[in-house]
């Protein structure tokens, strides 16, 4: 029997993030033939995210579009997605794993009294059955799991999916569907943007973090430069957090965020073993610190035994030239 | 306020992890409250101390879970309830039913939980909790404020700050910044000792194997590839600089 995935497809500020195509790319390769890959798109100004996304060889476009949608209100995006499941009985249901998708998919999955596999960042088919990989202990071990019934709750790790490609000449069906206003048990009273403009730690390519020897919270600035330059992200080690230099939602580590860039380099971090376990699954890693007996130097791809400040400015400097040309 | 917290045992974080006959090993093992739940006991105890009410410690898991929860006792819960029951699988689709099931017939004003446990690292049980059990929820909390049936927080979202207001009943997960949990006292762990404590089985719940089958199941379990160490470059830092960017570029093709 054919089954009906359905993909949430997160949109922040009316664009689609990348992460929404990397949900999809999940559900490509859960589909087998004859089934059927939806996307469900909710917001309060959606269009320019349901134009692109158009073009990726869904068979259905669901949108659900409101002004109660402005905001994430755990409530009021139930309230959509209830509608949309309604229509689409899908056999699984998949998000991203963003602050959004880890919330709304456990509602998902108690409301459809079902079983979720959340944070994957591999899935394959292994004798007609689909296996998911997702790490336990932060990445210190990680685990292949299967549901053992249907319907299916998944969410999916930023950064580890292949996304989905566009496909020429293809074109989705859209359904928009009404949203049934419920009630609202809590109201979003405010939204303080901290990150406009700057790229998500967990989906960023480059990741630049920074540890005790940074000093202060002015210490991170080289960072920032170097980030903003390479189109990264700045991160930090719970040791700089603790120490009041930066945001607890910059923290890498068991406690904090797990993130699996391209490139992630470490300034003036020490290397515990709760920050390696948030990292050490980056595909290239740097090291820069002044004690050349730091754990990180263990599982870096390079290191530099050095004082920080010295060394990224100079490093911003080589990229710049290399950008340039 | 009747407050509940939930809390997990988990592997104190600074534990190395091992695999022995196809399971995660456990000899030796330092086990922690959940730092996250650590938040949300703090918080629970300092609510009550202000508002008025008790704090009720709620946890799945082995018996050895006794001893965290001794400890949480001792920051200021007043009681303490083990859900303990070797038919209880490890999936959180069974774990919240099981919670639930407790939780039905208590309704509390405030159920406190961490915003994911570190071990699992799933974060599903709270938020289905305040599905199955019909109230709202908020997760990732750095602040909580009482204004009498409503609740201020603010909610860390990906670096940005929302602020909801919650009718209670409600579960709220806790994010790190919320507060500073404290350390048992010597007097709070003498009179934890005297707390009340309840050990459950699926029995006194009235649940069956057959309430609770697992919707998901291991099928692998794996260390990550071991990472060595890579190249020490030396030199001038300019030369250093230089020679990264263009190892970046030739040897590992990343940029």
């Amino acid at each position: 029997m054919s089954k009906t995935i359905l993909v949430y497809a997160e949109n922040r500020d009316g664009k689609l993030r990348q992460v929404a195509l990397e949900t999809l790319g999940a559900a490509r390769l859960i589909a087998g033939d004859g089934d059927s890959i939806r996307i469900l798109v909710a917001g309060s100004n959606i269009t320019e995210a349901v134009s692109a996304l158009n073009a990726y060889g869904a068979d259905t476009i669901y949108t659900v579009e409101h002004d109660d949608l402005e905001n994430y209100n755990p409530e009021a995006y139930m309230a959509a997605i209830e509608a949309v499941i309604g229509q689409a009985k899908p056999d699984a249901v998949l998000f991203g794993h963003t602050a959004i998708g880890r919330d709304l998919a456990p509602l998902v999955a108690a409301s459809l009294n079902a079983g979720q596999i959340s944070d994957v960042t591999a899935i394959e088919t292994e004798s007609g059955e689909v296996v998911f990989t997702r790490p336990l202990y932060a990445g210190k071990a990680f685990e292949k799991r299967v549901f053992q019934n249907g319907p299916w709750v998944v969410t999916v790790r930023p950064n580890n999916i292949p996304a989905a490609e566009a496909i020429e000449g293809a074109s989705a069906s859209i359904e928009d569907i009404a949203y049934p206003a419920p009630s609202l048990r809590s109201v979003v009273k405010d939204v303080v943007r901290k990150t406009t403009g700057k790229i998500d730690l967990s989906e960023a390519k480059i990741v630049i973090s920074g540890g005790r020897g940074v000093k202060s919270a002015e210490g991170f600035q080289p960072l920032e430069e170097l980030a903003d330059l390479l189109g990264g992200a700045v991160g930090a080690s719970r040791g700089a957090c603790d120490a009041g230099y930066c945001d607890y939602a910059l923290q890498i580590g068991q406690t904090g965020k797990v993130v699996t860039p391209e490139i992630y380099i470490a300034c003036g971090i020490s290397g515990a073993i709760q920050h390696l376990a948030g990292m050490s699954q980056s595909r290239v890693i740097i090291a820069i610190n002044k004690d050349p007996e730091a754990p990180i130097f263990k599982v870096a791809d390079y290191g530099i035994v050095g004082d920080l400040f010295d060394i990224v400015p100079l490093l911003t400097q080589e990229f710049r030239k290399v950008l340039v040309s | 306020m009747k407050i509940v917290v939930l809390l997990k045992q988990t592997f104190d974080t600074e534990e190395k992890i091992t695999i022995e006959n196809g399971s995660i090993a456990e000899d030796g093992v330092k086990f922690v409250i959940n730092p996250y739940d650590e938040y949300a006991v703090e918080e629970a105890v300092k609510l009550r101390d202000d508002h008025g009410g008790s704090v009720t410690l709620l946890s799945v898991g082995p018996d050895r879970t006794a001893e965290t929860l001794r400890t949480a006792l001792a920051m200021g819960a007043d009681d303490a309830v083990l859900i303990s029951d070797e038919r209880i699988p490890d999936d959180e689709y069974a774990v919240s039913k099981v919670l639930h099931a407790y939780l039905s017939k208590e309704s509390p004003d405030l159920i406190l939980g961490g915003n994911f446990s570190v071990d699992r690292g799933s974060g599903q049980v709270a938020i289905r909790l305040a599905s199955l059990l019909g109230i709202s929820h908020a997760g990732s909390i750095t602040k909580l404020t009482l204004n009498g049936t409503t609740a201020e927080v603010h909610r860390d979202a990906e670096g940005d700050l929302e602020v909801l207001e919650v009718q209670l009943p409600a579960i709220f997960t806790a994010q790190q910044g919320l507060n500073e949990p404290r350390y048992p006292s010597l007097p709070g762990i003498m009179k934890a000792k005297k707390k009340p404590f309840q050990t459950l089985t699926l029995d006194d719940l009235g649940l069956s194997e057959a309430d609770i089958q697992p919707a998901t199941k291991q099928s692998e379990l794996s260390l990550p590839p071991e990472r060595s160490a890579g190249r020490i470059l030396k030199g001038e830092p300019a030369e250093v600089a230089h020679e990264l960017v263009s190892l970046l570029r030739t040897q590992s093709k990343v940029i």
